[in-house]
């Protein structure tokens, strides 16, 4: 299979789609002639115009307000946050009124809008710039909520948010787009809201999603190479659906679960996640829900705290460990 | 007022059927049969009217909490508004959006908003669907004096003047927002100034001269069709009844409130058609006793209708 970067899989769904769907328009900051500042959209104004792929002044609230207004009267906006830090700027746009107007209209209308924005930190970008907000989208009803790790399904999920009828929040990582990784030819889509196994294991069940998902991988060679322990790594890919079902299934084999996000760890989706399972299959643990998730502290420059913030493989592994010892 | 006699006749019973209904919904509100959020906007029909009236059924609109007049002069339908009122399953939204969502696609109502100055970008982005759709349709957004301090509302003037789209944006400066009296919350020498920072058209018009409003919404809308853009409008008008119910009203004089019921833009209409159409009272009194069946048919409607079952909770979200 051929290989392609988590960036070009971006480009060609959302190339793809727009050959498809006419309705389908870019908005968002140096998305146009620039090719936006992380280059998903590079080589787009040339090929869709002006009109389909349209540079904004720095306007979040306006432009997303603008893509519910869009999205009600037929089009399918798909408004790019530069950084997801900026969604606090749009936040009544997307929140009080993206995420409510079915809602609030009785079916009346939909908005099927598509905000594509990238978060997290590893980059010492700082605390206004490295945020994971996956959480407050999982809390408040109204987005479906993508969050890609590989190349295929970045192109896959890309291509399902496109044709939903929801809004959708979709959220790539800033560390994420130079990975390569093998991607399908041809047509295919990824529906949203179904977790992938992407890797078995027998002892214990390791949740992720996002970039942190590389690193669950990273953790269960070591534990398998260094421990003889054998993780299943599951990634949940949508926080909203989010399928628990795939959780519960791998915990009927492991009986053992740890949840990892770099988000902070308060009332972030590994505690969502954990209730669920305490609600649904409770039966199948045999230890108590393991959680390694970023600090609860503003994101810091500096490598040496960046990297104490925001969890890394070695706690990953470290919580396997205590997790399968009991302690 | 030049305009047609029968404009101003239908022009005048609509005005009259706002007015009815809001001062329903008072009593209902009295009776606890509306709960929740209801801003009366009793004394700003003229702008409603005159908006609805020069713009096509097909063109979008936004407004605000206090918009039941815009929507009911849009031809929101009364029996379905009256029951989302009362928070019925028959309602406009199923009892779910309740006094300040009112949304009606069908007649491009893409909502009233209950966040000041929302409804701005919402509605510049439907202008900009109709200018990528060269559908030659214009969007009108209504918001009031206090809207024009929202970030929003900022954001959306600016890439509406940029990008030429085919927006009215008809400010209702009622002289207050809330309690707040407009010298308080701004600098400016008149609202319409606002438009200046963007480069963009305006004008101020009389609110409560409903052939004035008429009349500048029309011309927004024909240079908006012939791709001039958008056009800011102030209409100066006056809410007669508080803020919300239960509203004190501390912050203005009786005398105020009096001299502005001298200005009613009913009671103006009325005149202006006696005397100049020679409208005799048997005909206003055959308006009047025509909305009034209306209105009481339409409470009947929204009293004898079921509330939603408990089910109906989850429906209507996902698709
Ligand atoms: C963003 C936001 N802030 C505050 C409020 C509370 N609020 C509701 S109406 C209102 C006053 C708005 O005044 P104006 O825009 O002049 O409209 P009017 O009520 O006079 O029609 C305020 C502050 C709100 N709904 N939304
Ligand atoms: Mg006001």
């Amino acid at each position: 299979m051929r290989e392609l970067t988590y960036t070009q899989a971006l480009r060609e769904a959302l190339t793809e789609e727009m050959e498809r769907d006419p309705s389908i328009i870019l908005l968002g900051e140096d998305i146009g002639a620039y090719g936006g500042v992380f280059r998903v959209t590079e080589g787009l104004l040339a090929k869709f115009g002006p009109e389909r792929v349209r540079d904004t002044p720095i306007s979040e609230a306006g432009f997303i307000g603008m893509g519910v207004g869009l999205a009600m009267t037929g089009k399918r906006p798909v408004p790019e946050l530069m950084f997801m830090d900026f969604a606090l700027v749009a936040a009544d746009s997307i929140w009080n009124q993206a995420a409510k107007m079915r809602a609030m209209s009785g079916g009346r209308v939909k908005v099927p809008m598509v905000i594509r924005t990238q978060q997290g930190g590893g980059r010492g970008n700082g605390a206004q710039h490295s945020q994971s907000f996956e959480a407050l989208f999982t809390h408040i009803p109204g987005f479906k909520v993508v969050l890609p790790a590989t190349p295929a399904d970045a192109k896959g999920l890309l291509k399902s948010a496109l044709r939903d009828e929801n809004p959708v929040m979709f959220i790539e990582h800033k560390l994420l787009y130079n990975t390569k990784g093998p991607v399908p030819d041809g047509e295919y889509t990824i529906p949203l809201g179904v977790a992938d196994v992407k890797r078995e294991g027998r002892d214990l069940t390791i949740v992720s999603y996002s970039r942190q998902l590389l690193f669950a991988l990273e953790a269960a060679e070591t534990l398998q190479k260094e421990h003889g322990i054998s993780a299943e790594v599951i990634d949940l890919r949508c926080t909203v659906p989010m399928d628990i079902e795939t959780i519960v299934r791998s915990l009927r084999k492991t009986h053992r679960l740890l949840i990892t996000h770099e988000a902070h760890a308060s009332c972030g989706v590994g505690a969502e996640i954990a209730m669920r399972v305490m609600e649904t299959a409770f039966d199948e643990l045999d230890a108590p829900i393991m959680r390694v998730a970023g600090l609860d502290v503003p994101i810091h420059v500096s490598k040496t705290l960046e990297e104490v913030v925001l969890p890394q493989p070695a706690a990953i592994v470290r919580g396997a460990l205590r997790l399968m010892n009991g302690k | 007022m030049s305009l047609p006699k029968d404009l101003l006749l239908s022009m005048y019973e609509r005005m009259v059927l706002i007015r009815a209904f809001e001062e329903a919904c008072v009593q209902l509100y009295m009776e606890k049969e509306i709960r929740g959020s209801f801003h009366p906007c009793v004394g700003q029909e003229a702008t409603a009217v005159g908006a609805c009236f020069a713009i096509n059924p097909d063109d979008y609109m936004t407004c605000t909490y206090r918009g039941h007049g815009a929507c009911i002069a849009k031809g929101i339908d009364v029996n379905a508004a009256m029951a989302e009122m009362l928070g019925r399953k028959t309602g406009i939204s199923k009892g779910k959006g309740g006094s300040m969502h009112w949304t009606d696609p069908s007649i491009g109502l893409l909502g009233e908003n209950a966040i000041v100055a929302a409804g701005v970008p919402i509605a510049a982005g439907a202008a900009l669907s109709a200018q990528m759709d060269r559908n030659g349709r214009v969007a009108l957004t209504i918001f009031g004096d206090g809207a024009i301090n929202q970030g929003a509302f900022h954001e959306a003037l600016n890439m509406a003047q940029l990008w030429k789209l085919p927006l009215i944006l008809l400010c209702e400066n009622n002289l207050y927002a809330e309690m707040t009296p407009l010298a308080k919350s701004n600098p400016l020498a008149q609202v319409a100034d606002r438009a200046k920072g963007y480069n963009m058209r305006a004008m101020v018009v009389d609110g409560n001269d409903v052939c004035a409003v008429y009349e500048a919404v029309r011309e927004a809308a024909r240079l908006a069709r012939a791709g001039e853009g958008p056009t800011f409008i102030e209409a100066r008008t006056y809410r007669l009844l508080g803020h919300m119910i239960g509203d004190s009203e501390s912050y203005r004089t009786k005398e105020e409130v009096a001299a502005w019921r001298e200005r009613d833009p009913i009671k103006r209409l009325r005149a202006h058609l006696a005397q100049a159409e020679g409208v005799s009272e048997a005909e206003f009194d055959a308006i009047h006793a025509r909305v009034s069946r209306q209105i009481e048919a339409a409470v009947k409607f929204a009293k004898e209708s079921p509330y939603p079952d408990p089910e109906e909770a989850y429906t209507d979200f996902w698709i």
